[in-house]
């Protein structure tokens, strides 16, 4: 089986955001990015399931910049076979929505094939939730969101879900998208070795037209402020 | 304009509380017809039908729809799509799970825990863990969305409108329910309590956390935590308050041995009052608070909980 796992370069979650003056956004420029840390574990738990044998390909997508490049190397060097990369933007300002991203990958899995597609539960920029259920839709899959346990049996997966009562499990179909909470693993550091064994592995480069997807938003930023403050106490 | 709005149901059950909250935030913007799902929801469709301000009511009563199974849901709520300018939501767990997958169906993106609307297409919601605030149109025929209800007042219960029962999808047999592990409680639901007293890592173990509990026991609160605390097994998941964890904004918000990192204030800073219990007078969680107490949580929430008679 081959998995898919798309992952997002994001504003790095330690630094501090800061919203531009003329409200047209936050401020992107120079600040540290990283990729967004669900993501990391969907990573790892692709990993760990080719290490346990229920895989046997991990192929890491990233949509957005350039730059994304960097993010796409994380994946490799923690362990992922090969990465394309979906060049959709010039500037990191310009982020692509869920649906856009969803039908980007929905190519990439008409083309790949994978039977199983590890999401983050949420970005942690635009906080959306909402990529791995879109693309579950488009392809007419079964989901299964907020993992905390997946347990991948032949044609079908076990998983265990973060709801706001508790825990929820339910069986799916494969082939299925399964979107990771925090709690389902804790992801490996890369090794010295495997980032120069990373740079050697394949990353493919395309454009959302290869798919025929158009890209542009369907929302407008009329703008974007800072919440109101709160005054301190004592 | 016509909002199609789905209430949360439990268990049969509904959840009054968030459903009031979202008709409150959805009738601004239409007409409000309440859909009501699950394998039984008879009671919860009668509910919902006396929330002022709802003009119906449509109660879905299937063995498929129990639970709150995604791919029969949306394929349900789609199929109802034509008759509505907006699909909203209150922001639970299972509209987050089912919403963007109706937003796919429909070829319309998303948009995720507004919290305010300020017209028919323009809609107020938190990014970057709350940090700014993003006022987006849509330009999509059908608007769908989650609410944050936390901010919007419940509409009152004097209506009595009318319920109707519709049919369900067939099974697509795409995933199917197992089991639920749901703790039992006697305390208020964390997302519509007036207090919340939560402990972070700082609490130091499960067995310490019974500390949290008293006190919340005593301002008859909900047990809310940190992250850290739930990663580090001294409390359950659903106890999580934070970005991605439950947004909540109780009358006393009391934190203790949290240190405040932006991702629990995300969830919490909303709140009208802020206690804090931290040993570190540095730690951020005292830039949002209205009442701090540099104290070890050892001595100081012992002693609280007692005066507190
Ligand atoms: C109105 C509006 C307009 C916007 N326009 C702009 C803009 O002009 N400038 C701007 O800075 N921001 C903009 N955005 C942001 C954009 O719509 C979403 O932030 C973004 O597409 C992802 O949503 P999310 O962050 O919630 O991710 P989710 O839907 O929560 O992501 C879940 C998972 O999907 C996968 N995924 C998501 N994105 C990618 C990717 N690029 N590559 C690979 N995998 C991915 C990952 O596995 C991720 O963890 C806009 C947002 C809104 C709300
Ligand atoms: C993507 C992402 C999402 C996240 N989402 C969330 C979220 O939803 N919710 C959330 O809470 N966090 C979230 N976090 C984690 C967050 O950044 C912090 O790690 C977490 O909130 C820290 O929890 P804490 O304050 O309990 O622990 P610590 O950071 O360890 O703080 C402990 C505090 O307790 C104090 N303390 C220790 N012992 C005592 C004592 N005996 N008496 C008094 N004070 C004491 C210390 O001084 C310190 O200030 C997220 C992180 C990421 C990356």
């Amino acid at each position: 089986m081959k998995v898919l796992v798309p992952v997002k370069r994001v504003i790095d979650y330690n630094v501090k955001v800061r919203v531009k003056a003329d409200g047209s956004g936050v401020d992107l420029a120079n600040v540290k990015m990283s990729m967004n840390p669900f993501d990391e574990i969907a990573v790892e738990e692709a990993i760990r399931l080719k290490e346990a044998g229920k895989a046997d390909e991990v192929v890491a997508v990233s949509v957005g910049v350039k730059q994304a490049q960097e993010t796409l190397r994380t994946a490799l060097a923690m362990g992922a076979d090969r990465a394309i990369l979906v060049v959709a933007a010039d500037d990191v300002h310009n982020d692509i929505e869920p649906l856009a991203v969803a039908k980007i990958l929905k190519g990439i899995v008409d083309e790949e094939q994978p039977g199983l597609v590890l999401c983050g539960k949420q970005a942690i920029d635009n906080d959306m939730n909402a990529t791995g259920q879109m693309l579950s839709a488009l392809l007419g899959w079964s989901q299964a969101t907020f993992a905390s346990e997946v347990d991948v049996d032949g044609d079908s997966a076990v998983v265990t879900r973060e709801v706001d009562g508790g825990l929820q499990t339910i069986k799916v179909k494969m082939p299925s998208i399964v979107t990771v909470d925090l709690r389902l693993n804790e992801p490996r550091y890369a090794s010295l070795p495997n980032i120069m064994k990373a740079k050697k592995k394949p990353l493919d480069e395309k454009t959302p037209a290869d798919y025929g997807v158009d890209a542009s938003p369907r929302l407008t930023v009329v703008s974007t402020k800072e919440p109101e403050a709160r005054s301190a106490g004592i | 304009m016509a909002v199609l709005l789905i209430a949360d149901v439990n268990a049969g059950e509904l959840s009054v509380d968030a459903t009031a909250k979202a008709v409150s935030a959805a009738g601004a913007l239409g007409d409000v017809t309440v859909l009501c799902v699950g394998a039984n929801c008879k009671g919860a469709a009668d509910e919902a039908a006396k929330i002022d301000g709802v003009a119906k009511v449509l109660c879905a009563e299937d063995a498929v729809l129990g639970h709150q199974m995604a791919e029969p849901a949306a394929d349900l709520i789609v199929s109802l799509a034509g008759d509505y300018s907006h699909i909203a939501a209150p922001g639970t767990t299972d509209a987050k799970n089912i919403m963007p997958r109706v937003a796919a169906l429909l070829d319309t993106q998303i948009i995720s825990e507004v919290t305010a609307i300020v017209d028919g297409d323009t809609f107020e919601r938190p990014i970057y863990a709350g940090n700014a605030i993003q006022t987006v149109k849509s330009g999509d025929a059908t608007k769908v969305m989650t609410i944050r209800t936390a901010g919007f007042d419940a509409a009152g219960m004097g209506g009595s409108a009318s319920v109707e029962a519709i049919g369900a999808p067939a099974d697509p047999g795409l995933s199917s329910w197992v089991e639920d592990k749901v703790a039992e409680s006697d305390r208020p639901e964390l997302t519509s309590a007036g207090v919340v007293v939560s402990g972070g890592r700082g609490v130091g173990s499960e067995e310490d956390f019974a500390l949290i509990e008293g006190l919340a026991d005593k301002l008859n609160a909900a047990v809310g935590a940190s992250r850290a605390a739930v990663d580090s097994g001294y409390a359950p998941n659903d106890w999580q308050v934070g970005q991605t964890g439950k947004v909540v904004a109780p009358d006393l918000y009391v934190a203790v041995g949290i240190s405040g990192a932006i991702q629990h204030l995300a969830g919490m800073k909303d709140s009208k009052i802020i206690v804090a219990i931290n040993k570190d007078e540095e730690a951020p969680i005292f830039q949002v608070a209205d009442f701090g107490l540099v104290a070890d949580l050892f001595d100081a929430v012992p002693e609280l909980t007692s005066k507190l008679g």
